[in-house]
């Protein structure tokens, strides 16, 4: 597969617009999971996954082929979600808790995109309990513990997408596990 | 060894896998005898465990629609910026042949003066120009941009560029014989281009090779 996508992109390379729909076919679904999992709302996911696949277009000829275009592409994405929480306001984050709902944050308040079998619903609690405690970690974590689990990225892979030295990836990623540990044993 | 520190930072080291087997034995060894360590990397995996069995998000439809509709329309001009860079060669093989090509053609324009190689003796009338009767050129004669008649004699090759050869009509109505003149050598007449272009290579040669 990812011959295939080198081949698409040279292809965009000498001008091909519509080979880059393949490529945005192929990553969007992993690059806008990554997005929503950062920024923690579907709107704006959309929006910031959306601008990195049109960043990378715009820019693909500063992509060197002989590396791997997922990290280029995660990379855009990552900036572009750091950038976006830095400038959030702070009383906008969904944790935030609700006034008069005693404990209930704006998670609670999303809707699902789907009605599910009763069964289901307390594998879902658990599911949104697991990703509400990843949402919790300071971004700096959550993107290299998805990175690493969700995304199956190393560690090396890691240190490039996020311009960070290896030991820094290495820290974080253990403080992150160390984190989730905690809050994530009684389940 | 201390569970806090040193059996805590091997523990994550296995996990990303760049533990020594020197280390592996040590930590092995740790938790055979360290219940709370054992829970810790139970904890820990089970951890990873859970974070990976979290539901995988799709993008919304028409995703890659949008994008295709955001993208930047390229200007003509970028797109052959583009495709120069991407190949080079054929670049500099087509700058290569302007400059060829305009040289060639400026040389060609240049020329459309009318020039006689030895114009002594000769009557120039416009664009014609008359050998007249009785007058013998001595060597090659070359006339570009003009007709030439010949009435006397040329004593060599008569090279015609741009024009061609007059020749007063024969009372039979044929041109054979009825010009009085006479060339006593070859005649070439070039008034195409490429003609032009071979003859200007031909010369060259002929200028590099002949033997004085």
């Amino acid at each position: 597969m990812e011959l295939l996508i080198k081949d698409k992109i040279k292809q965009v390379k000498k001008g091909d617009q519509a080979a880059f729909e393949d490529v945005v076919l192929f990553y969007q679904d992993k690059i806008y999971q990554h997005c929503h999992r950062m920024i923690g709302n579907a709107h704006e996911a959309e929006d910031i996954a959306q601008e990195a696949f049109i960043r990378a277009y715009v820019n693909i000829h500063s992509y060197d082929e002989r590396r791997k275009f997922s990290t280029w592409l995660y990379r855009i994405a990552t900036n572009l979600t750091i950038d976006r929480l830095r400038k959030r306001k702070p009383d906008y984050y969904l944790d935030a808790e609700v006034k008069g709902t005693d404990g209930l944050d704006m998670y609670s308040k999303l809707a699902t995109d789907e009605k599910l079998p009763e069964d289901q619903l307390e594998g879902l609690e658990l599911q949104n309990y697991i990703q509400k405690q990843i949402a919790e970690l300071p971004p700096k974590y959550r993107s290299i513990i998805m990175l690493r689990y969700l995304e199956d990225f190393s560690l090396q892979e890691i240190s490039e997408i996020l311009d960070l030295p290896m030991g820094t990836v290495k820290t974080r990623i253990h403080r992150g596990r160390e984190a989730l540990r905690k809050k994530l044993r009684h389940v | 060894m201390d569970c806090n520190k040193e059996a805590l930072e091997l523990m994550h080291k296995h996990l990303d896998g760049d533990i020594t087997r020197e280390e592996e034995a040590q930590l092995k060894n740790h938790l055979e005898g360290c219940e709370e360590c054992q829970a810790h990397l139970h904890e820990l995996k089970r951890t990873i465990t859970l974070i990976q069995s979290t539901e995988k998000v799709t993008a919304p439809d028409h995703f890659a629609n949008k994008v295709m509709q955001h993208l930047p329309v390229e200007k003509k001009h970028v797109r052959y910026m583009r495709w120069f860079k991407m190949h080079p060669i054929v670049t500099a093989a087509a700058i290569f042949f302007i400059f060829m090509m305009t040289g060639l053609l400026s040389a060609w324009e240049e020329g459309s003066k009318l020039t006689v190689s030895n114009p002594e003796n000769l009557i120039i009338e416009g664009d014609m120009v008359i050998v007249p009767e009785g007058v013998t050129v001595d060597g090659d004669l070359m006339v570009q941009n003009g007709n030439l008649k010949i009435d006397g004699t040329v004593n060599g090759n008569v090279i015609l560029i741009n024009g061609k050869l007059v020749q007063d009509e024969g009372f039979d109505g044929k041109n054979l014989m009825a010009s009085a003149g006479e060339i006593n050598g070859e005649l070439k007449e070039v008034d195409r281009i490429f003609e032009w272009v071979w003859y200007n290579i031909q010369d060259l040669f002929k200028g590099i090779f002949s033997v004085e």
